[in-house]
């Protein structure tokens, strides 16, 4: 126990607090928005993510032919290479979730058979994806080159903020915003909602049930597929189970926030990413992932709409 | 597909039970108690080594996995098939009873027999910390909880000095001579009819719930909580002792495989056990005893007898969740559906 880091690291805590709860804010898209419509967790998500930082090694070590002994770019060529990276890796984990949808629900779903079925066939699929990875890799980490050098962008205070965080930081609040404005503003967005609400009535409207599933998973894909990319600029190593600790507490993230809920995620994914590095400064690294835990336990037990209440729920997806 | 459906083999096996007299009945599962008692010398004839494992001791894989598997699958079953909880950590039941035969073999100078009530009890009592506060909780919210509970063990187990953090718990003291069995690494037989009678004794435990009050209980809380809570079923309650013992299975399985392999360290306690035994589980027929041992010997065995799968094996078993659930959601041996057709035979009688 350490309280004392806690005022003399404050600001860079609070940074790198920032960037982490705003990845756990774009996995926990992924898990939000398929409970909106599904009432399901989507327990495949954290295989998604994991298949987009694979994605992102695979394009950038075996597309673009960068090695870890190259120079780091610069320019109009560096922007390039991350957009192209991005959309990759987007790209993979939206038709992983595609797929994940169409092998582990729709089946089910069409048949309309309990919850527990549901839950074993996600989580069959879950299994089966890192399994996969993990036969083809060896069960070893790897790593991806390094494509932007990290240097000190500017200093508030004390604190150098590294580019890289900055990036984090800047894109994935974009990346945030563009889900939502386009969940409340587009047609399809306004379908998610609906089917959330009422999957019967939303039927009775004539919108296209499975289509709108579908593009939700894709969604909520390309998000953890975003989040994915820019956890990889920030830590260059992924490994086929990545994804179960980033995953449970994304989940967790999602509940705080009141599951189903777009803009409880975003508090819910900042406010977890903060608690956590602050307690694992105090209490050590090595028990994060039961920090989580007990948040979720304490949140399901005390708060289980979430955080933030019945304000927030009005909005849900 | 829909004749692979229809195929029950549960109910005729059934009918053929009910077929049969009390002595029949006797003579029947004595002489299956012999067959299953004789098997780890099956490696000994030229006609059954067949049942021979490539790469480990046949009498050894009797024990662990298959044996280990069966009874955790049976306490699973407890949980998943009765009551419908979909447990995701019950491996964390298996660790809390192996480190309690480590560390009080380490620091008491109780032997194994003395340490299985106190393992059970210490799963039993985790069971209800754990229980007490998210049994409240809906079906899938019950599954991430457990699953992170599961991880949650390891990693308190990974990080604890006092329990030997990532090298777990060496020399843990073999159970004593009784009977005239000795129970060392060369004697893998006595252990497997130590199993084998822990095995029994929990299906008939279960045999015995299931037919009174808390096997009704968890019948009714499995198909519908509302309904069970609107006819007065203390739901919390009975899922809290189904947890309990499901707890207490496991806690008991890991007290004999502590004193097995005479070491525990928590990579072995990692969730993809817990997978194990959940595609043992469903693999066989959630709810259905007899196919959750089939399950279970399948799911332990073929690995160990054909050498490519065990690499694999973690694969196959994702892949079973999926396959099982979407073609043939009741598995192998499906819970008894003599019932339900009786009762629609007599409602068609009277109308």
């Amino acid at each position: 126990m350490n309280f004392s880091v806690v005022t003399s690291q404050f600001w860079p805590l609070l940074i790198n607090g920032l960037a982490v709860g705003l990845i756990y804010v774009l996995i926990s898209l992924g898990y939000t928005m398929v409970y909106g419509v599904l009432r399901l967790i989507n327990f495949a998500n954290s295989e998604i993510f994991m298949v987009g930082t694979f994605a992102t090694v695979i394009v950038t070590r075996d597309v673009f032919h960068y090695t870890s002994a190259h120079d780091a770019l610069h320019g109009w060529k560096l922007i390039a290479s991350l957009l192209l990276l991005l959309i990759a890796s987007m790209l993979f984990s939206g038709v992983t979730a595609v797929l994940v949808e169409l092998v582990a629900y729709r089946r089910l779903r069409s048949k309309g058979t309990n919850r527990l079925a549901s839950l074993i066939s996600a989580i069959g699929t879950s299994i089966m994806i890192s399994e996969g990875v993990r036969i083809l890799t060896k069960s070893a980490p790897v790593p991806t080159p390094r494509l932007l050098s990290k240097f000190n962008l500017f200093t508030i205070g004390s604190v150098a903020i590294r580019i890289d965080t900055f990036m984090v930081i800047i894109a994935a609040a974009l990346i945030f915003f563009l889900v939502d404005r386009f969940v409340t503003k587009t047609l399809l967005g306004k379908a998610i909602r609906a089917v959330s609400m009422s999957e019967e009535t939303s039927k009775l409207m004539g919108i296209n049930l499975n289509r709108v599933i579908s593009a939700t998973f894709l969604i909520g894909g390309l998000v953890t597929g975003a989040a994915a990319f820019l956890y990889m600029q920030v830590y260059e190593n992924t490994v086929f189970n990545i994804g179960f600790n980033l995953g449970l507490a994304a989940f967790t993230a999602a509940v705080l926030g009141g599951i189903g809920n777009i803009r409880g995620a975003f508090y819910g994914g900042l406010t977890l990413g903060l608690f956590e590095q602050f307690a694992s400064a105090v209490i050590g690294g090595q028990w994060k992932a039961v920090t989580v835990f007990t948040v979720l336990v304490l949140v399901l037990l005390f708060r289980p709409n979430g955080l933030f209440g019945e304000a927030i729920q009005q909005s849900r997806v | 597909m829909a004749n692979l459906k229809n195929i029950n083999l549960r109910d005729k096996g059934a009918n053929l039970w009910e077929g049969w007299d009390r002595p029949k009945r006797t003579a029947f599962v004595v002489i299956l108690i012999a067959l299953v008692g004789l098997l780890p010398y099956g490696g000994n004839f030229s006609f059954t080594s067949i049942l021979n494992t490539p790469s480990s001791s046949y009498q050894a894989v009797l024990v662990y996995p298959v044996g280990m598997f069966v009874l955790m699958a049976l306490g699973l079953n407890v949980v998943v098939g009765k009551s419908g909880l979909l447990d995701l950590g019950y491996v964390a039941f298996f660790a809390i009873g192996g480190y309690t035969a480590g560390l009080l073999s380490e620091h008491t100078h109780l032997n194994t027999w003395e340490i299985l009530p106190i393992g059970m009890a210490a799963a039993m009592f985790a069971g209800v910390l754990l229980g007490l506060p998210t049994l409240r909780l809906r079906g899938d919210y019950l599954a991430i909880v457990t699953l992170g509970f599961g991880e949650i063990v390891r990693i308190v187990a990974l990080n604890t000095q006092s329990i030997g953090a990532s090298t777990g718990i060496a020399s843990i003291r073999t159970p004593p001579k009784t009977f005239g069995l000795q129970f060392d690494i060369m004697h893998s037989n006595s252990y497997f009819w130590v199993v084998l009678a822990m095995i029994l004794l929990v299906i008939w435990m279960i045999r015995r719930f299931t037919v009174r009050r808390p096997g009704r209980a968890w019948e009714a809380i499995r198909q519908d909580e509302d309904v069970a809570i609107l006819m007065g079923v203390p739901i919390l309650r009975y899922k809290v002792w189904s947890f309990c013992i499901g707890a207490a299975i496991g806690g008991a399985a890991g007290v004999i495989f502590a004193s097995k392999t005479q070491y525990v360290a928590p990579n072995m306690f990692t969730f993809n056990v817990s997978v194990l035994i959940l595609s043992c589980v469903v693999f066989g027929g959630m709810g259905n005893m007899w196919g959750v041992i089939l399950g279970g010997v399948i799911l332990a065995y073929l690995p160990e007898r054909i050498r490519f799968i065990s690499n694999a094996r973690q694969l196959v078993f994702g892949i079973t969740l999926v396959v099982i659930m979407n073609l043939r959601p009741d598995g192998l041996l499906p819970r008894k559906k003599r019932e339900k057709l009786g009762a629609a035979k007599k409602a068609g009688e009277n109308v």
